[in-house]
């Protein structure tokens, strides 16, 4: 340490003897402050979060659906027969004819090949949740990372991004999306990726970059290169923090367009899942039973209404979140 | 104007930001109200207006126009009085012109919504003996605010204010954001006006120097209240409450000897939750037990009144405040 | 050469900064083909020095170009033209100083070590502070760029430097927010992080214009306080004088991109002798209700320094213009009387 320069020590007494740290107790110390700090930026969060009444439904829905995933493990190990109720492979001996409609062993009767219903609702609702999560997460790493670096350096690697960009939008995601499980073996998780690559290459990586511009041009900026601070420390400490908000806004919108766009590909029977709602839904479909009406409802309605409240939970949340980005009473003085 | 409130319900609970605020003011007088930021000085012109914001809630009080309360006047009478007998120039007013129209028509609209003139010909007549009033040539009239600098800017919104012929113009901070030479020719522009006229000018602002320039009576707020008042002259000669003073030495001049700045410790006060007594009592050097514990009274000199329970003058007599 | 405004206060021989014909124009855009239409001439031959532990005030009305020469002495902004050299005390702490060091030549590692002789605080105490952080990873991060401490080091360095710009107690204080600050107290924070590194030279750009009344006074008392005791320089800027007289040696009189009048405080309040701080000195209001002022001897606005004539800038407003005035450049910033520089034909 070398903090006083010949012209003298900023305190009169700092020189004089070695800087007060409790031993051990330091580190300990301010890794408790900074846990408080987020503690209580998130306990604000919350309530604000809360207060919102789409807020609050949006989070009973998420944490129910979130609920049903968690059970079907549960119910595979206690009271289900693996060999009646799996979702995939499973057959309903018990019943006279397939799709049986929903009886009490099977509250949601089963499908034209005889599986239980319910158990691939279930099972289903944790690997939608895996595939809205993954993408999402891999959109605002990419679309937050492009968004702070093209704002900041501009020029040519802006110009190329933004092109990019432009290229991915105009693009009709979906019939991009066929033609690459069509050549692909799309598994869940590489379409996860697929989908987050081109949501954070595409649209949300424009909108992140507007609002990096506007922090770009912010005094706090220039007070950062002050310090002496690299380009990586200033994208990365100053720039990226403040995006944070409306990356996890966008965050939410990603889930729910990553689960519709399962669902429509899966419908057209394109990707190499074993089962989830957008499979329940093509499977009544090859069957033929979505065109005899309200029949066999309990083949179609599930699953249906499954990807309806899962998507707009998200989307509700995600604009919940908004409030608490942008309070419009800004507790802010000035 | 008498026992004047006003709160605002927020998040953190009600704030306090008028507390039984009284004054009068005669015609033609320019009476200067100071205070730092947040002591209500806006939120005072505000309710004299009547434009407050939704959260606002009065408490109190009443404003008399030439005998006649303003606070319990149904709106379409109010919107009569305001324009045509009070009218007002807002904080930041510069930057509160339209963009998208000629800065003439703005001005012509505010006549023509008040009826004032009977014919567009000589209604764009006396927008353009306005602007000659406060300094511009009329062929500004034709130009967007954007082409305009920010001082005459600021003077087509008080051409607008005058638009009207107000018996009250209230001018809140209305040089605050310009450069010396332009306050100081907008101030003299004011002035010449004010006399001219014969209208009652109320002056808002934090600038004691200003203050010392151009008005007759100087209310000085803290925390809501209005602490003390009096002839301009008197109050600079010889303040009767502890804060005029500390504002008073805290400025900076570029004339006469350079004292020694004095500053005022502490922050102002949390008008949601405002210190019990004398509001002042936390950041005043002469503060006692008694001014903690007990709301001071009003005394007075002359013409010039305080409330504080040690004014700086021991010949100060208490007063009735009515 | 045209002689460079000297300084009688500087005790080494050589100054702290010196800078020489600094010029800084922008492109004003065009319209159709981005072809720049014009150039402003924010800076336009400006030369000064500051000697060490000296407080230069840099004065002028809005748009004169006051932050720019802050923002090039500070390497935030590179000059069209002209040079700036510095000449800080020897790392190794004896008093002779080392060569001048030219600041066009410094980047990278060089460049770091520059940041931490040189700081600048800003005008804006709310929008110069990243809101995310706290007022500790503020004040800390000079230090953690330059890898000076480690992080408990750090926490105790930035509490001493909270106490003693009056923020106290300081643990109170090490974990808030920036908004949870008031302007006066946020201002304190940004002269903690300008001082934290014990720099030779400061730049304040309006420190106290954002400001309340009441912590204005604060604000500048603090800044002299620490410029005695840690022997720092500033280059202060201001557009009030009665600011700069309280703070300031030396005052430089800008207008339009050019230094117009260099003196000594005092003598240039008293004593003016550039028509443009004539006409600036007497628009300043006075708090004082008795006192009757003239209005200032001077018409028109300033106008954008968009490619301007080559004659004097001033020569519009000036109520001294002669023909002289009218047909010759602008005048050069001579020494009219003993540590006393003006740019005028007619002083
Ligand atoms: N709409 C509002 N809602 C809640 N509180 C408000 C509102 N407007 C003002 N306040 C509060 O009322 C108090 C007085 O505000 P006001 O704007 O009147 O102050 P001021 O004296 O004009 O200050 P300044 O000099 O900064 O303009 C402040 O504490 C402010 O925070
Ligand atoms: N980045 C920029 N691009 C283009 N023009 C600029 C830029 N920065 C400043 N200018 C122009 O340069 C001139 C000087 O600006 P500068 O900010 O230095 O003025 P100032 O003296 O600091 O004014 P103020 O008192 O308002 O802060 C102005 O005309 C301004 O419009
Ligand atoms: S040189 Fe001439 S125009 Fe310029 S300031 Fe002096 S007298 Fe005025
Ligand atoms: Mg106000
Ligand atoms: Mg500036």
């Amino acid at each position: 340490m070398r903090w006083s320069r010949s012209k003298g020590s900023l305190l009169p007494d700092a020189s004089a003897g070695p800087p007060r740290v409790e031993p051990g107790g330091g580190r300990l110390r301010l890794l408790h402050a900074r846990t408080r700090l987020v503690l209580r930026s998130f306990r604000n969060g919350a309530a604000v979060f809360l207060e919102s009444r789409i807020g609050l439904l949006a989070l009973v829905i998420i944490v129910l659906f979130a609920v049903m995933a968690l059970s079907h493990p549960v119910l595979m190990g206690t009271v289900w027969d693996a060999d009646i109720y799996d979702p995939v492979t499973g057959y309903a001996f018990d019943a006279t004819e397939q799709p049986a409609p929903p009886s009490w062993k099977h509250p949601l009767g089963t499908d034209p090949l005889g599986r239980d219903v319910l158990s691939q609702l279930l099972f289903s609702t944790g690997s939608e949740f895996v595939l809205g999560i993954t993408a999402a997460l891999v959109t605002v790493a990419i679309a937050t990372t492009v968004g702070a670096v093209s704002a900041y350096y501009g020029g040519l690697v802006d110009a190329f991004f933004m092109r990019l960009a432009d290229l991915i939008i105009a693009l009709p995601s979906i019939s991009l999306l066929i033609v690459l499980s069509g050549l692909f073996d799309l598994s869940l998780f590489y379409l996860a990726l697929v989908i987050g690559v081109l949501g954070g290459f595409g649209g949300t990586a424009i909108v992140l970059k507007s609002q990096a511009l506007s922090i770009k041009v912010r005094p706090f900026i220039d007070a950062a290169r002050m310090t002496g601070g690299g380009q990586f420390r200033i994208i990365f400490v100053h720039i990226v923090p403040n995006l944070l908000p409306l990356s996890l806004l966008y965050m939410m919108f990603t889930v729910t367009s990553a689960i519709f766009a399962e669902a429509v590909l899966s419908f057209l029977g394109l990707l190499d899942i074993r089962m989830s709602w957008g499979i329940m839904i093509h499977t009544a479909n090859t069957g033929g039973y979505l065109l005899s009406g309200t029949r066999y409802w309990w083949l179609v309605l599930p699953a249906g209404a499954s990807i309806t409240f899962l998507c707009s939970a998200f989307y509700l949340a995600g604009r919940a979140l908004d409030e608490v980005v942008n309070p419009r009473l800004s507790r802010r003085d000035g | 104007m008498t026992g004047l409130g006003l709160r605002y319900s927020t998040r953190q609970g009600e704030v306090r930001a008028l507390r039984d605020v009284s004054f009068d003011l005669a015609r033609g007088e320019a009476l200067g109200l100071v205070g730092e930021s947040g002591c209500g000085k806006t939120s005072l012109a505000k309710s004299l207006m009547r434009l407050l914001p939704d959260n606002a809630r009065p408490a109190g009080g009443e404003v008399l126009l030439d005998g006649e309360g303003l606070l319990s006047l149904p709106e379409e009478e109010m919107r009569r009085v305001r324009w045509r007998r009070i009218s007002l120039v807002f904080q930041a007013a510069m930057n509160s012109l339209d963009p998208v129209y000629r800065v003439g028509q703005q001005v012509l609209e505010a006549i023509e919504a008040h009826g004032v003139e009977e014919t567009v010909a000589s209604a764009r007549a006396r927008v353009a003996r306005l602007f000659r009033l406060v300094g511009l040539d009329p062929r500004v009239m034709e130009r967007y605010p954007h082409e305009l600098s920010g001082g005459m800017r600021q003077r087509v919104v008080i051409a607008m204010a005058l638009s009207c012929d107000p018996d009250i113009v209230i001018a809140d901070e209305p040089t605050t954001a310009l450069d010396v030479i332009v306050q100081d020719r907008i101030l003299r522009e004011l002035k010449a006006i004010q006399g001219q006229l014969g209208i009652s000018i109320i002056y808002i602002t934090h600038d004691m120097a200003v203050v010392a320039e151009v008005t007759d009576r100087v209310g000085v707020m803290y925390a809501g209240r209005l602490v003390e008042l009096g002839e301009t002259a008197a109050v600079f000669r010889s303040p009767l409450h502890p804060y005029t003073e500390a504002l008073m030495s805290s400025f900076p001049s570029v004339s006469g000897e350079k004292r020694r700045l004095a500053s005022l410790s502490g922050e102002p006060p949390d008008l949601a939750d405002p210190p019990s007594g004398c509001a002042f009592h936390p950041r005043c050097a002469y503060a006692t037990a008694l001014c903690r514990e007990q709301s001071p009274p009003r005394v007075g000199r002359g013409g010039q009144w305080a409330e504080c329970w040690h004014p700086l003058d021991p010949a100060a007599v208490p007063v009735d405040p009515a | 050469m045209m002689p460079r405004p000297g300084d009688a206060a500087v005790t080494h021989d050589l100054p702290l900064v010196e800078v020489d014909g600094l010029v800084k124009h922008f492109p004003v855009a065009g319209n159709v083909f981005r072809k720049p239409s014009g150039f402003v001439h924010a800076v336009d031959g400006v030369s000064f020095r500051i000697g060490r532990g000296e407080s230069l005030g840099l004065v002028g009305e809005s748009g004169c170009g006051k932050t720019t020469v802050g923002k090039l002495l500070v390497k935030l902004l590179e000059p069209t033209a002209g040079s700036i050299s510095f000449c800080f005390a020897d790392a190794s702490g004896d008093e002779a100083p080392s060569e001048p060091v030219d600041a066009a030549t410094l980047t990278g590692g060089r460049l770091r070590d520059f940041r931490r002789q040189v700081q600048l605080i800003f005008q804006d105490p709310y929008g110069s502070m990243n809101p995310r952080r706290t007022i500790y990873d503020t004040i800390a991060e000079p230090l953690a760029v330059q890898r000076i401490g480690n992080a408990l080091d750090r926490v105790d360095r930035v509490a001493e430097i909270l106490t003693l710009v009056g923020l106290t107690p300081a643990s109170s204080f090490l974990f808030r927010y920036p908004h949870e600050l008031s302007g006066g107290q946020r201002q304190r924070v940004a002269i903690a992080r300008a001082l934290v590194l014990e720099p030779s030279l400061v730049v304040a750009d309006e420190p106290t214009s954002m400001l309340d009344v009441s912590s204005r006074t604060g604000i500048m008392s603090l800044m002299e306080q620490l410029a005695r005791g840690l022997d720092v320089a500033y280059l202060y800027i201001t557009h009030d004088l009665a600011v700069a007289r309280y703070m300031c040696d030396r005052i430089a009189v800008m207008y339009m991109g050019k230094i117009v009048e260099l003196a000594e405080t005092e003598e240039l309040l008293r004593h003016p002798l550039h028509p443009y701080t004539r006409a600036l000195l007497s628009a300043v209001p006075v708090p004082d209700p008795e006192h009757r002022r003239d209005p200032p001897a001077i018409s028109g606005e300033v106008a954008a320094p968009v490619d301007p004539p080559p004659r004097c800038r001033f020569y519009e407003r000036c109520p001294q213009a002669t023909s002289t005035c009218e047909s010759s450049p602008h005048p050069p910033l001579e020494e009219k009387a003993p540590g006393r520089f003006a740019a005028c034909y007619e002083v």
